[in-house]
């Protein structure tokens, strides 16, 4: 198939950037939508020109390190990630305009590459049990529901990608937040730290720039983890209560 | 020059090294160990989890990693489960069970003191995973559930549904968060190791190249850890993830860190067949499918008919034919072979006969489709993302791909190379599978390293290095970094005609035919005579755009795809000495009458530990003695 591409460039973050025509030619359809990008780049080259920067690694939906809005949407038109994004999704001949994820506490590298660094430091705000290394007892000595086990693992199948936040108007993190505050408010580990957790994940959050949830749902729409909203419901609620008590 | 390899194994009975061994280590005591500093390269499960439990501890601790963050590692595509012998499901397992299997497994030919240790360990991973948050599977009465894997009789495999990697990753990676937000690990993303710094003989520190701005550092600390996993993209098409490279194990063998048993290569049966020139990588399909699925080509050679059309009798369950007792559940390198044999023999299925049925129907039938769901859906609904095929309706196709490698930088008990200061991690090391890695022992291996190993034999290395850290002033950090400076240079004033791209498909080609599932004297000569001719078109003719000073992405990968042209050779050199078959290491001229990997336990019972000499040079053959007190030699056999 041939496709025409309109793909955002950008040398640096210090110069402009532009949306630029390229023609991808003989796309086979079994190609993955990075393939084809691989293919575009590989003419590039051959042409003298620099290839396309972009964000990939595992290429197979698990590392979350492959980006791209594809036709205004992250990830584009399918439920997974864009490495498991395959072109017979697309139709011979359309237009495919492929852009960065745009948050603004996702600043851009080059192309279409963005620094999700954002993400990490809020995991490091609170997104962990303090469990040093040899004082843990038998696995077993902990009993955990299989409801609660199956809750808690939903939620952290979260990949970290960011097209939560690049999908939603008000660039909300609250999904990818949500998502750890519910995976381990779920299991009996967890409670401990629970309160902490949930405001300072919040506060570093705020801090990054990310905006809040108003209800779009974009989020959910576009993660390719499945990551349902109700995991925003149960941060809102951890957060309000442990704010309550806070100021008791 | 003589290369020491002495293992440093701790005398005594097997089951008791590793135990006095901690008792005989040397500590540091808590206001010494801020006085430390140390390099971690690699966040997967080996480095993440190293990083932390040091930083846990008290040392000083600098964490690199290429990509953005360091919850990308490969270690997150991991899918089936964790080994751990808790014998939770009173089968019979033990730690000695669990030893027993991994020793076998990797075909007699890795070392009994390391493999003890792991298997030691690995009950502390689980508990350590279960008290950080890990989501393991669970019983409806609330206890930890577990499946078995391939090459083994009992059920000891600990399991996230089919996303294990991601949540032990992610366990390590929260661990890693929590000493970042302590100061006491500083976090360095996008940032590649590019050579490592010798001052006087000791692993002193790296020099890096910053991914975004193309700055070169120097860092110096007073050891090096390198966890930076294996080297399958040698084959270009694999199941690694496209950054993963050899590069910082290889530049350590180029500073004096032997690289052992370099062609021990597993390749996976449970993979996506390639579609197309264009295919950029392979997926996997974990191999806890092969518990419900069964394995089976038709009978009949060239028979092109929908696989439903195919009556039962005219089926071949080959696995289950000739090894009646583990069947589908066949140790890895044997399930490939296998599967290459039909195929070679014109039975295969799918486009260009490169491919075999792996089959639900009777498990659908015997569970029902949302028993199947639930422990696979995530690999059905990847397969169907991959291939348009939906696999609860008919069959899926699989075909082996290269996934691991056995092989790495030599280590001794300690788990530190021939070079002083230079401490090899998880898959980057050679130690603990042999010639073939059991499923779901990679995790494990990566976790013991990082939480359980390294934190205590550090110490007898670092105990008698206060106070001798170099600065990056000293002569050998100039010296290096002027070096890797050049090199950069060079890659981009050649400005040829091929990208590095196509050299490196063309390198994974040789490699896989030559070097591959099976390998010959014939076919091993003539990759090494091909290779050599290959690198020296790569540096008169590779086409690197751009400059150092901006992200680069020609340029991360030139000079990944060099060092994988030098290490192929390496491979092959080691492949063609090995005048044996073992595990994954498969040479035609040594087999049994029925197809079997033949051992020849008196000649080749050692590790190979080859030493670099100087590009051009052929490299020295050191080997390592493998002694075994504990299991008897025995021809493996799973029928």
């Amino acid at each position: 198939m041939n496709l025409h591409l309109k793909v955002w460039r950008q040398k640096n973050p210090a110069t402009k950037g532009a949306l630029v025509s390229y023609e991808a030619r003989n796309i086979p359809e079994d190609c993955s939508f990075l393939e084809m990008l691989d293919l575009v780049n590989e003419d590039l080259l051959s042409r003298g020109e620099e290839p396309i920067a972009f964000d990939h690694d595992c290429r197979e939906g698990i590392c979350g390190m492959c980006s791209l809005t594809i036709n205004g949407i992250p990830h584009g038109p399918s439920e997974t990630t864009t490495c498991q994004l395959y072109m017979r999704k697309f139709k011979d001949g359309q237009t495919i305009y492929i852009e960065p994820f745009r948050a603004s506490a996702f600043p851009l590298l080059r192309d279409l590459a963005v620094n999700r660094s954002a993400f990490d430091r809020i995991q490091q705000a609170g997104g962990f049990i303090s469990a040093h290394v040899g004082a843990a007892p038998d696995g077993n000595a902990i009993l955990v529901p299989k409801t609660d086990a199956d809750h808690a693992m939903e939620a952290a199948a979260c990949i970290g990608c960011g097209a939560c936040a690049a999908a939603c108007p008000n660039a909300s993190a609250m999904l990818f937040v949500g998502a750890k505050v519910t995976h381990l408010a779920a299991l009996p580990q967890g409670q401990p730290e629970r309160e902490r957790r949930v405001l300072a994940m919040v506060r570093r959050m705020d801090a990054e720039g990310f905006g809040n949830c108003s209800n779009y749902l974009e989020c959910e729409a576009v993660c390719p983890a499945e990551i349902s909203t109700t995991v925003i419901g149960q941060l809102n609620r951890d957060y309000a209560h442990a704010l309550a008590k806070e100021s008791l | 020059m003589s290369l020491n390899l002495d293992s440093k194994t701790p005398s005594g009975p097997l089951e008791k090294k590793w135990e006095q061994h901690k008792f005989e280590s040397k500590l540091i005591n808590p206001a010494n160990r801020r006085k430390f500093e140390v390099i971690v390269v690699g966040t997967g499960l080996a480095g993440a989890s190293a990083a932390a439990t040091l930083g846990e501890l008290g040392y000083k601790v600098k964490a690199f990693c290429f990509q953005d963050s360091p919850r990308r590692a490969h270690s997150i595509a991991a899918q089936g489960g964790i080994n751990a012998a808790k014998n939770y499901q009173n089968d019979g397992d033990s730690v000695h069970r669990l030893f027993y299997d991994t020793i076998k497994g990797g075909d007699f030919r890795s070392r009994e003191s390391n493999v003890h240790r792991l298997a030691e360990v690995s009950v502390s991973i689980i508990d350590h995973c279960v008290a950080l948050g890990v989501p393991f599977a669970r019983e409806y009465g609330g206890l930890l559930d577990n499946r078995s894997f391939g090459g083994a009789q009992v059920s000891r495999t600990f399991y996230a549904r089919g996303q294990t990697g991601q949540q032990l990753l992610l366990g390590a990676y929260s661990a890693l968060n929590r000493q970042i937000a302590a100061g006491s690990v500083e976090m360095f993303p996008r940032t590649e190791l590019m050579d490592v710094v010798l001052v006087d003989g000791h692993a002193k520190g790296i020099v890096t190249r910053d991914l975004t701005t193309g700055a070169i550092q120097t860092w110096a600390a007073d050891c090096v850890i390198m966890a930076t996993g294996g080297y399958g993209n040698v084959f270009y098409l694999s199941t690694n993830a496209k950054g993963s490279n050899v590069t910082a194990t290889y530049r350590a063998h180029r500073r004096g860190a032997a690289f052992a048993n370099p062609c021990y290569t597993q390749i996976h049966p449970t993979c996506i067949p390639v579609a197309g020139d264009h295919q950029s990588k392979l997926t996997l399909m974990s191999e806890s499918l092969r518990n419900d699925g069964r394995v089976w080509v038709p009978k009949k050679k060239g028979d092109t008919r929908a696989s439903s059309q195919i009556p039962e009798d005219e089926r071949d369950y080959y696995l289950e034919r000739k090894y009646p007792s583990f069947g589908n559940l066949a140790p890895r390198d044997i399930s490939s072979r296998s599967a290459k044999e039909v195929c070679d023999e014109g039975r295969g299925v799918g486009p260009g006969g490169l491919g075999v049925y792996l089959d639900f129907a009777d498990s659908i039938k015997r569970l029902g489709e949302d028993k199947i769901r639930e422990r696979y859906g995530n690999l059905f609904d990847m397969y169907h993302q991959i291939t348009g095929e939906n696999a609860y309706h008919g069959p899926m196709r699989i075909f082996p791909a290269v996934h691991y490698t056995m092989g790495g930088l030599w280590v001794d008990y300690n788990l530190m190379s021939n070079v002083p200061g230079l401490f090899v991690l998880g898959e980057a090391n050679f130690s603990d599978h042999g010639a073939n890695r059991l499923g779901a022992s990679a995790l494990m291996q990566g976790l013991a390293d990082g939480y359980f190993v390294i934190p205590y034999t550090i110490g007898n290395y670092l105990a008698p290095q206060v106070g001798k850290r170099p600065t990056t002033d000293h002569p050998a950090f100039k010296q290096t970094e002027a070096e890797v400076r050049a090199n950069i240079h060079k890659l981009l004033s050649i400005k040829g005609k091929r990208s590095v791209d196509s050299f490196h498909r063309e390198l994974g080609l040789i490699m896989w035919d030559h070097c591959g599932m099976a390998r010959t004297e014939k076919s091993l000569t003539r990759a090494l005579k091909r290779l050599p001719e290959l690198r020296q078109e790569f540096w008169q003719n590779v086409n690197v755009p751009g400059e150092n000073e901006s992200l680069n992405t020609s340029l991360e990968r030139a000079g990944r795809v060099a060092d994988f042209l030098e290490f192929g050779e390496l491979m092959c050199l080691d492949a063609l000495t090995r005048k044996e078959s073992c595990g994954g290491h498969f040479r035609e001229e040594y087999q049994t009458p029925d197809g079997e990997a033949l051992r020849n336990d008196e000649e080749y019972s050692h590790v190979a530990a080859w030493e670099y000499q100087g590009e051009g040079n052929a490299p020295i053959r050191h080997v390592e003695p493998l002694t075994f007190d504990n299991v008897k030699l025995a021809t493996r056999s799973y029928k």
